[in-house]
Order: C-alpha cells, then structure tokens, then sequence
C-alpha cells in the first residue's frame, strides 16, 4: 500500500466502494425476489436471463429507464426531483465507512459508527421530500408517517448501537469489530434485536411499512413516481439493506470474526451481511403489517426501555470489569 | 410482554421456512402445458359429418353466438319415385367473444355434431376475429379426448342399455293395460308459449 500514490488509493477505494453500492443491493433485490417466492410457494421470476430469472433486476432495470419522467403539475419539481438522489446517495456515503476486513474498508474513520448512522438517517429525508413535494394528500400522509416513524425509532437504534459502542471502549467500526467477542452474542443480544427491528423500521419495510401502506395510501410518498426515479427509491431500499445489514454484521456479529478470518475476513462478513439480508426478507413475508399506533407503542413502550436496559447492563459490565 | 403474539410470529416465521424448503407446486405455462380433465370446457368442437342443419343448437343458444348457413339439395336415389332432398351446410361458425361456455349446444345437439374441446390457446387481438369458421371447428375436433371411463358402480350409458336389453316378446303375451282416463283440456295461456 506504501507504494501507491494517496490520490489512486482515493480513488481505488471510491471505485470499489461504488461498484459494492451497485452490486450488493441488486444481489439482495434478487435474493428477495427468490426467497419470498419460495416462501409463498411461488417460483419468482423464472425467464429473465435464462437460469432462473438471474437478470430480472437488469431488465427491471432497463424497463425503468425505457420509461417517461413526468412530474405532477402541482408537485414542487425541484425537490421532487431532487428526493430519490436524497435518499439514495446517503446509503452510498454510508457504505463507505462499513469495514468489510482490517483495512478494507472505504474510509476508515474514528467516529465511523457516529457517520454511518448520521448518513443513514439523512436518506429517510428524501423520503420526507417525496411526500412533501408530490402534490398528493396520501403522499404528504405517507410522509408525515414517514417522519413520526423516523422520530420513533431513530432513538432505539441509536441507543442500540451506543451500547455496542461502549461495550468497544470505541466508535471506531473497525475497532469495535476487533474488540468483539462471541460472549457479546449473549451479552448484546437485547441490543442486537432492538437495532435489528428499529432498522428495519427506519427503511420502512414490512412489517412497518406504514408510510406506504398501499391499502391505505396507494405508495404514500413514491405514489406520483415512476420511471428511473422510482427505481432510484427501490435502490434505495435494498442499498439500505445493505448497509443495515453490514452495520448490523460489524456491530453485533463481530464482523469478519470466524475461522481462517486473517485470510477469508471480508468473506465471512459478506456471508453475515447476506444472512441478515435474508432476515430481513423473511421478516417481511411472515408478519403482518404494524399500524400506526402499535408502530409507535412498539417504538416508545419496547424498543426504548430495551435498548435502555441494555445500556445500564453494558455500563455495569463495562464498569465492573 | 405475554407469549400470545410472540408464539403467533414465530409461527409465521415456521411457516414460511417451511415452505421455502418445499418444491413449489407452479407449473410454468407455456413450457408445460396443463393436466386438462377430459371433461375441460375449452372449446366446441364440430364434427360437421355429423350435422344435419336441424338448427337446434343455434335456436338454444342462449346468446345467439352460433351461425348456420345451409342449402337443400336434392339427391337422386336408385329406385326411387321422388328425389329426396337434404340439407348441406354452407356455414357453421361460432363468435367465441359471445359465447359463455354454458354447453347447452352440445347437450342439445341430437347427432352428436357438437363436442366439448380442452383446447383453450385460441386468443386473438380482435374481438371480430373470435367468430371461428366451421374449418377451425373442425380442427378442433382432433383434441377432442375420449369420453372418460365411467365411475365403477355407475349405470350404464343409455345407448349402451338399449343394445344390451333382451328382445321385446310378442305383443299378445303382454296384458292389456288399463284405459288410461282422458285428459283434460289445456288451458289456453299454456298455448302461446
């Protein structure tokens, strides 16, 4: 690494981290398409590409982009086109900070825990302007859900993630995966399926898909979108995946922790990642839908006292030892 | 928390393994084609040797879907004192975009013309192209499968009863039957229909 400029190695790691951002979301999307079909004893996309509709996502892809970009007349065009760049670039900056072994990583920072949640949280705000600008009353609903919703559970995941944080002595990612240990599944375990369930909560998928419940708000805030920038909110979903499954990998799984890991690290990540993404799936083909007032009893009446509890025993741990 | 929704979502979560570890039972459509039961309402079939344009079949349609065209024409018979004459079709076709299914044509068909296909790729893009002529009917009379086997313990089919009973006696052993009294007049509403 000595030998490589410092503006290539920029470079290198923004290229690898970009090519991550386009490839890890499709493969979860793809792997939603397949696991949820055979969870419902359906077979999922089957023609697309030949060997079990591998390509389906691409020629999603290329369908989306075939498509007109119309903007409703009473919609505020600006931010209307400005919402889903808002809520998919911020995953991409979060991405970066996400260790995938010692030194893989796209930015290695002190504070990365404190930068991958900060980036994170800003996605759920081109949410917020999707709704706000689309000229559509289920649209503004659906966003100021969207907005009670990121209040609600901003909260347990941040003091999810802080017990972690204390428990490493560090808000370093790469450092708190070194400091993890497989007591910790044990220890953190209150921790882990608070942040897990305010995860899923923040990128408002099912079961707390309550911003675009279809039933009521036909699509909430992406009503009045199609073509590539409703394809941009989509990305946006499977790259939150991403990141909260590689956030959650790094906080509560130890990471690239497991046999031959100076060898296979990244490896034994990427499976975690893809094994919380597959969670995450199965989550949402199983349960119900949440409403309104029971996502917020949960929010306020579980996950907050949990994740509080959790906090004081990591404290005393932490103290303790 | 009680146990009551916990235990309900881990359920959910069985289930949904569960089925994920089963072969789905799809059958991809157009690379395999569908186990149709002999009796499968697809199309009706016409096997026009059969039809004698009694027009019984057009006049039983409830919605009037089915065409028929004929002319008479008289055939000379080797001994006979007059021509006879009979009826040949000229056109049969049926509007499938009028057509319900009901079946009552083929049910009411009294020479067998008329038959039940599983055939069901017959889609067009233009509703006037739904009335097929009586040459596509007649293709369709090659899918038409054989009637089923009947179910063990049924009764035999009618015609087959009929073959098989034993011949009548004569007539003088039979006893006389009662006179039957006779019947009163209709009343006279009952004729217009």
């Amino acid at each position: 690494m000595t030998t490589v400029p410092d503006w290539l190695e920029v470079v290198l790691r923004a290229v690898a981290v970009l090519a991550a951002f386009l490839v890890l979301p499709l493969l979860v999307g793809q792997a939603e398409h397949k696991v949820m079909a055979h969870m419902q004893g359906r077979m999922g996309p089957m023609y697309a590409g030949g060997f079990h509709g591998w390509a389906q996502l691409v020629a999603d892809g290329v369908k989306f982009a075939q498509k007109e970009d119309v903007a409703p007349r009473a919609a505020d065009r600006a931010v209307f086109r400005l919402a889903p760049a808002v809520a998919l670039v911020p995953y991409l900056v979060a991405l970066t900070a996400i260790p995938l072994a010692p030194g893989v990583v796209g930015a290695d920072m002190d504070a990365g825990l404190l930068f991958v949640l900060a980036a994170s949280a800003v996605g759920v705000l081109g949410t917020l302007m999707a709704g706000w600008a689309s000229g559509n009353k289920y649209s503004l609903l659906g966003g100021l859900r969207t907005a009670a919703q990121l209040l609600s559970y901003e909260l347990p995941l941040v003091l999810a993630a802080t017990s972690v944080a204390m428990a490493a002595g560090t808000l370093n990612l790469t450092g708190i995966a070194d400091a993890w240990g497989p007591w910790w599944l044990a220890w953190q375990l209150p921790a882990a399926a608070v942040f897990l369930v305010a995860g899923v909560a923040e990128l408002q998928r099912p079961p707390f898909d309550m911003p675009i419940a279809d039933a009521e708000l036909v699509m909430g805030p992406y009503t009045e979108y199609g073509g590539l920038r409703f394809a941009l909110f989509l990305l946006a979903e499977y790259a939150g995946i991403v990141v909260l499954a590689g956030l959650f990998t790094v906080l509560f799984l130890g990471g690239w922790a497991g046999p031959f890991a100076h060898v296979v690290g990244w490896l034994w990540t990427l499976v975690k990642v893809f094994v919380v993404s597959v969670v995450v799936i199965w989550i949402r083909v199983a349960w119900p839908r949440l409403r309104e007032d029971q996502l917020q009893a949960l929010a306020w009446k579980v996950l907050v006292p949990v994740a509080l509890g959790q906090l004081v025993l990591t404290g005393v741990v932490v103290v303790a030892s | 928390m009680s146990g009551g929704p916990l235990t309900g979502l881990a359920r959910g979560l069985a289930v949904t393994l569960a089925t994920l570890g089963r072969r789905s039972h799809t059958a991809e459509y157009p690379d395999h084609k569908p186990d149709l039961p002999p009796r499968s309402r697809g199309v009706i079939a016409l096997l026009e040797e059969n039809c004698t344009v009694c027009m019984l079949c057009a006049r039983e349609c409830p919605d009037w879907c089915i065409y028929i065209d004929s002319h008479k024409e008289t055939v000379q018979v080797e001994g006979a004192a007059r021509a006879r004459q009979r009826n040949v079709l000229d056109r049969f076709a049926i509007d499938f975009s009028l057509c319900m299914y009901c079946g009552i044509c083929v049910e009411v068909c009294p020479f067998d013309a008329l038959f039940w296909s599983p055939e069901f790729e017959y889609a067009e893009t233009d509703i006037a192209d739904m009335t097929h002529e009586r040459e596509r009917l007649r293709e369709w009379m090659w899918t038409v499968p054989p009637p089923p086997a009947l179910d063990p313990g049924a009764p035999e089919a009618k015609e087959v009863e009929q073959a098989t009973k034993p011949a009548r006696g004569p007539r003088a052993e039979r006893t006389e039957r009662p006179e039957r009294p006779s019947r009163p007049p209709r009343p006279s509403q009952g004729e217009a229909t």
